[in-house]
């Protein structure tokens, strides 16, 4: 218990050092641009040290919990024992893989409903559009685009083929998407492809690419092991915008359908 | 069990950690002057509870445990319906429940094996719920506010030297010691050694690590910018977003292969629990305080700057080592 709550503490002051750059600035700013006091400020330092001790626990907590489980289970399932096949002619079926590509996908999907970065983004979005965005529908459609991204992410490295090709083919996609989306949401939807891939994801997800790389016959895990998280990236700009889009297409049938 | 008081102490204390804090002073009173006080406080919210009158007089000492317990029950309930931090906590509960839920199906009906280490697994999810609460309370009390009153004052001040400068250090700041980051930049500086890019020694790896996180901070720090410069200026998101994807496909042309993954990693690896909230608040504070801007279609975007402009700095600080 002891030791316990001696990583919390050290923790807490890996966190401080995290943020310290950012609070200097912060101040001098005040201090030396703005020269007016804050509104509320005892209210924003309680605020302040609430999201530091959060971030901390937060952290320690995965790190305790979730982060060596994520790891052993990326191991054990790209493991050949699990898969059952042992590699014959030079290589494994891709659809050996199965369970993988559903536990990243899960994975990925939960992981992304638990990001605090995007429950900030949700919320935000939820305030500016006075509720017209809906933070649980908002964060629904970009688990399901990780989810969605995870799952090509792996089956890519299963697979071995190049990652540009497939990011690439990806902003085509956002490109022709963005043309024809609702043009409030395209800001929100560039901006969840970023915020999906942080905290909870990042560990996971690289950790998981990496055993991947390293257990698949005929991969590196120093060319192929990265590239995950840029599909986990890429992926949920298209469901939001298709999210959208989906919404828009309803609205507009169902108002035509009351002319008729 | 009889049905005399429970101690004094014990009925205050628990008084203490289950009323909000607007009763504060009246708890504080109350320990000053005990005998008179005590009466009123203990009467008046039981007669609420069970409906029944007991009269707030010195005599109210007897008031059985009983009551006290249902009074206590009451407002246990309704605290829990009222109080914000509650509320969040199960709220963060059901965000993480997904999580839970995955890992306990694979490891107990795919994998077949014991999670290793259970009791710490549950403090280390004990922590993350907490955490995650914490985190969220403070969003709303101090980083939203405090981003968006910043940026209204730049926008007030007119100086758009001023504003720029503020966003770029808010991107540099924000990302220069980001601990996502640092685990990136050595997982790079360790295949670059590997693949013969830098010398094979402990010092060359540091700085090759050092530089990717100074190319990335800078890189951020640039993003916000030009994110603030389109706001103020108005220019249409997807334009500026498209000329970033040519230029991540030129760079790619280019790149050594080794480093690809690395630089489209490393871009959605900076947008940090703590960047995400200040960035956000400052696009959205801009956007709402300058006239002919409208917050949802022009706030938000600078995050994906902030995990774009990344990959094509990565890539080309690759090209030159």
């Amino acid at each position: 218990m002891n030791e316990w709550l001696h990583e919390l503490g050290s923790a807490l002051l890996e966190t401080l050092r995290a943020v310290s750059p950012i609070v200097t600035m912060l101040v001098l700013f005040q201090l030396l641009a703005i020269r007016k006091p804050l509104p509320n400020p005892r209210r924003i330092v309680v605020g302040f040290v609430y999201v530091l001790l959060g971030v901390a626990l937060f952290l320690q907590g995965l790190k305790i919990a979730l982060f060596p489980v994520g790891d052993l289970m990326a191991r054990q399932l790209t493991a050949p024992e699990f898969l059952g096949a042992a590699p014959h002619d030079g290589g494994v079926h891709w659809y050996a893989y199965i369970w993988v590509y559903l536990f990243a996908a899960s994975i990925g999907f939960a992981t992304t409903l638990a990001e605090p970065a995007l429950i900030a983004v949700a919320l935000k979005a939820a305030e500016v559009s006075a509720g017209a965005i809906n933070p649980w529908g908002l964060r629904l459609a970009v688990a399901c685009g990780a989810a969605l991204g995870l799952a090509v992410g792996t089956f890519r490295i299963v697979t071995g083929t190049d990652l540009h090709f497939y990011i690439i083919a990806g902003y085509v996609v956002v490109l022709i998407q963005t043309a024809f989306a609702p043009r409030m949401i395209v800001g929100l939807a560039y901006d969840s492809g970023g915020v999906t891939t942080s905290t909870v994801t990042v560990p996971i997800v690289t950790a998981l690419g990496l055993g991947l790389a390293s257990a698949v016959p005929g991969r590196n895990p120093l060319a192929d092991g990265f590239g995950l998280i840029a599909f986990t990236c890429l992926f949920p700009i298209i469901s939001v915008l298709g999210y959208a889009q989906i919404a828009a297409w309803r609205t507009r049938r169902n108002r035509s359908g009351d002319n008729d | 069990m009889s049905e005399s008081p429970a101690p004094f102490e014990v009925r205050a204390w628990l008084i203490l950690v289950t009323r909000d804090l607007n009763n504060a002073t009246e708890i504080a009173d109350y320990w000053i002057e005990p005998s008179r006080r005590e009466a009123r406080f203990f009467a008046r919210p039981a007669r609420r509870a069970v409906g029944r009158t007991v009269a707030p007089n010195r005599n109210s000492t007897l008031i059985s445990n009983k009551i006290v317990v249902m009074w206590l029950k009451s407002r246990l309930s309704a605290y829990i319906r009222h109080n914000r931090f509650l509320r969040q906590l199960l709220a963060s509960m059901l965000d993480l429940a997904p999580v839970v839920t995955v890992i306990l199906f694979f490891q107990i009906l795919v994998i077949q094996q014991p999670i290793p280490e259970a009791g710490r697994f549950v403090w280390g999810m004990f922590l993350v719920v907490l955490g995650l609460t914490l985190f969220v309370q403070g969003l709303n009390l101090g980083l939203f506010p405090l981003g968006e009153s910043m940026a209204h004052a730049f926008a007030r001040k007119g100086s758009m030297l001023w504003l720029l400068v503020f966003a770029f250090a808010l991107g540099f700041g924000t990302t220069v010691a980001e601990p996502a980051l640092i685990a990136v930049a050595d997982e790079a500086a360790r295949i670059a050694e590997e693949g013969g890019v830098i010398a094979a020694s402990d010092e060359s790896r540091k700085s090759y690590a050092l530089g990717l996180r100074i190319a990335v901070a800078l890189s951020v720090g640039f993003a916000v910018v030009v994110g603030v410069i389109r706001i103020v200026r108005g220019w249409p998101l997807p334009y500026v977003i498209i000329a970033g994807y040519i230029g991540v496909v030129v760079m790619t042309v280019f790149a050594p292969r080794e480093i690809i993954g690395i630089a489209y990693d490393s871009g959605g690896v900076t947008t940090s629990t703590i960047t995400v909230p200040l960035v956000t608040a400052l696009g959205v504070g801009l956007s709402s305080s300058i006239q002919g801007r409208n917050p949802m279609i022009d706030g938000f975007g600078l995050i994906a700057f902030a995990s774009l402009m990344p990959m094509i700095f990565v890539m080309g600080y690759g090209m030159i080592l």
